[in-house]
């Protein structure tokens, strides 16, 4: 076989070992959050179905599956059919540039361990983190319900508000990096003060509590949910969906979440690397599946943090989310560029 | 009313402080002891005076108790029990019942039946799990009455 067919065969194998992983993710999640919900409420949830109820997700999906599908008669037809898709589609698509292990020596072979090696990762991830929104604000506008409306709405500008923070609290990093290369950044922070690893979460402790912030305001969690707001919206943007299009988004909403856990592992714990470990001889085969293995510690770390934090927060009111976006946040991260700035001037 | 909005300390002004504050509390709830019952494996235990299913109760002879008297069914609110009584085939009484119904679907176990009793012959149990499929089912008779004790058991369908 030419070159070319056995790049193309390691990329399909790549792609689906990563949407196996996420949707792997998703069903964890869905447990999970179920579980830990019960668990921080000091009840036990849901553990019938199969061992410590890890089948729930499955008897859920069955069971959505096989519920009616309704479409709303004054819906917008297409928009209202194509939205879920999108939002599916980009959640699943943002995470192609995510590395998810270092490069790995196999018959002869480097492989990268991640899906694009694109030199501008992030303004990719950015780019496409916004183009979920288009999923939300479709949904609230094709369903023709003032409350999805308004849940469209809501999600439009406190996607538009937390995006520049998110954005901006991660410049400080691209300073010291000098590269928009998700595996630059990693590679950077292998290094060591003493025995501190130089994570970008020692180096930029103001940026990751800003980019932390905004994450949960950008995949619609909690303290942030201003979007579905069960209590005021019903669940905003998703009303008029059901069935297997309501999959489609709760699908999109953890993938969503995996990808950004992933974000912050990547920009500010390292991704792959696990500290320590340089010194000893391992083999290198050996050495790489470990450091996959922990990133998805890592990330599941974060996602345990995410359903952690839904449980124990309350939700913002409206103008106390933009005031906090644009009045706190936003003067912070420029701060942060600030005086990341000076450090650099004044330690070369 | 003036509300006084109390002056915040620069360190409730950040927040985070009580943000982990937040987070430590809900996490010391994730190891504390869990209160749910897992129902059909794990029975729930009624408190002394629960009134559950009804029954009649049997004398040292094995007859029915019940002398017929009318006293519960006249008592009941719900007008649920029945009874059709006729001569009783025993010297010591007059009457006993040939017919006693109860309809646990109009019952609503107040258990004035039971404090209405001359002859302490009805009594609610602490049975509590009564469903059932049909209609009729819930319609007590006599027999089941009579066979009703503390260790029931559901109906096998």
């Amino acid at each position: 076989m030419s070159p070319f067919w056995i790049d193309l065969i390691i990329i399909l194998i790549k792609v689906i070992v990563v949407m196996g992983a996420l949707l792997g993710g998703v069903m964890m999640m869905a447990i999970v959050e179920r579980r830990g919900a019960g668990f921080l409420q000091e009840r036990l949830g849901p553990n019938r179905v199969g061992p410590w109820g890890f089948f729930q997700p499955i008897a859920d999906g069955i069971k959505l599956f096989f519920k009616e599908e309704f479409i709303p008669a004054q819906a917008h037809k297409l928009l209202y059919l194509a939205a879920p898709a999108f939002f599916v589609f980009i959640a699943f698509a943002t995470f192609a540039v995510i590395p998810f292990g270092d490069k790995l020596e196999l018959f002869g072979r480097t492989i990268q361990l991640q899906i694009a090696d694109v030199n501008i990762g992030i303004l990719y991830i950015f780019a496409f983190a916004s183009l979920g929104v288009y999923g939300i604000v479709i949904a609230g506008w094709a369903s023709n319900n003032k409350f999805s409306l308004m849940g469209g709405l809501r999600s439009a500008a406190q996607m538009i508000s937390y995006e520049v923070a998110l954005g901006l609290s991660i410049i400080g990093i691209l300073m010291v990096v000098h590269s928009l290369r998700l595996n630059d950044i990693i590679v950077a922070q292998t290094h060591y003060w003493g025995y501190l690893p130089r994570w970008n979460i020692f180096v930029q402790p103001l940026g990751f509590l800003i980019f932390l912030i905004a994450t949960f305001a950008e995949v619609n969690r909690i303290p942030f949910d201003l979007c579905e707001a069960e209590q005021e919206l019903v669940v905003g943007y998703q009303v008029e969906y059901g069935s297997m299009k309501f999959v489609m988004y709760y699908m999109g909403e953890y993938v969503n979440l995996v990808t950004f856990s992933a974000l912050i592992v990547v920009l500010f714990f390292g991704g792959w690397h696990i500290p320590w470990i340089e010194g000893l001889a391992i083999h290198p085969l050996l050495l790489a599946l470990l450091q996959v293995g922990a990133f998805v510690v890592k990330v599941f770390a974060f996602l345990w943090f995410f359903v952690w934090v839904r449980w124990t927060f309350p939700r913002f009111r409206y103008d106390q989310l933009m005031r906090f976006g644009w009045l706190v946040l936003l003067p912070l991260a420029i701060f942060n560029i600030f005086a990341t700035g000076v450090v650099m001037v004044l330690i070369p | 009313m003036r509300v006084v909005t109390p002056k915040l300390s620069i360190i409730d002004r950040i927040y985070i402080p009580a943000l982990v504050k937040g987070l430590y509390t809900t996490i010391k709830h994730f190891f504390m002891r869990r209160f749910t019952q897992e129902y059909p494996e794990e029975k729930r235990k009624p408190f002394p005076g629960y009134r559950g299913l009804h029954r009649l109760n049997k004398d040292h002879l094995g007859r029915v108790k019940c002398v017929a008297c009318y006293m519960c069914a006249t008592a009941c609110p719900s007008q649920c029990i029945e009874i059709e009584a006729a001569e009783a085939p025993w010297k010591d009484r007059e009457k006993y019942p040939v017919k006693f119904e109860i309809n646990t679907l109009r019952c609503i176990f107040c258990g004035m039946c039971e404090e209405a009793c001359p002859e302490l012959s009805i009594q609610l149990t602490y049975i509590y799990e009564m469903a059932d499929v049909t209609r009729e089912a819930f319609v007590r008779r006599k027999d089941d009455l009579l066979a009703t004790n503390e260790f029931w058991v559901l109906k096998e369908y």
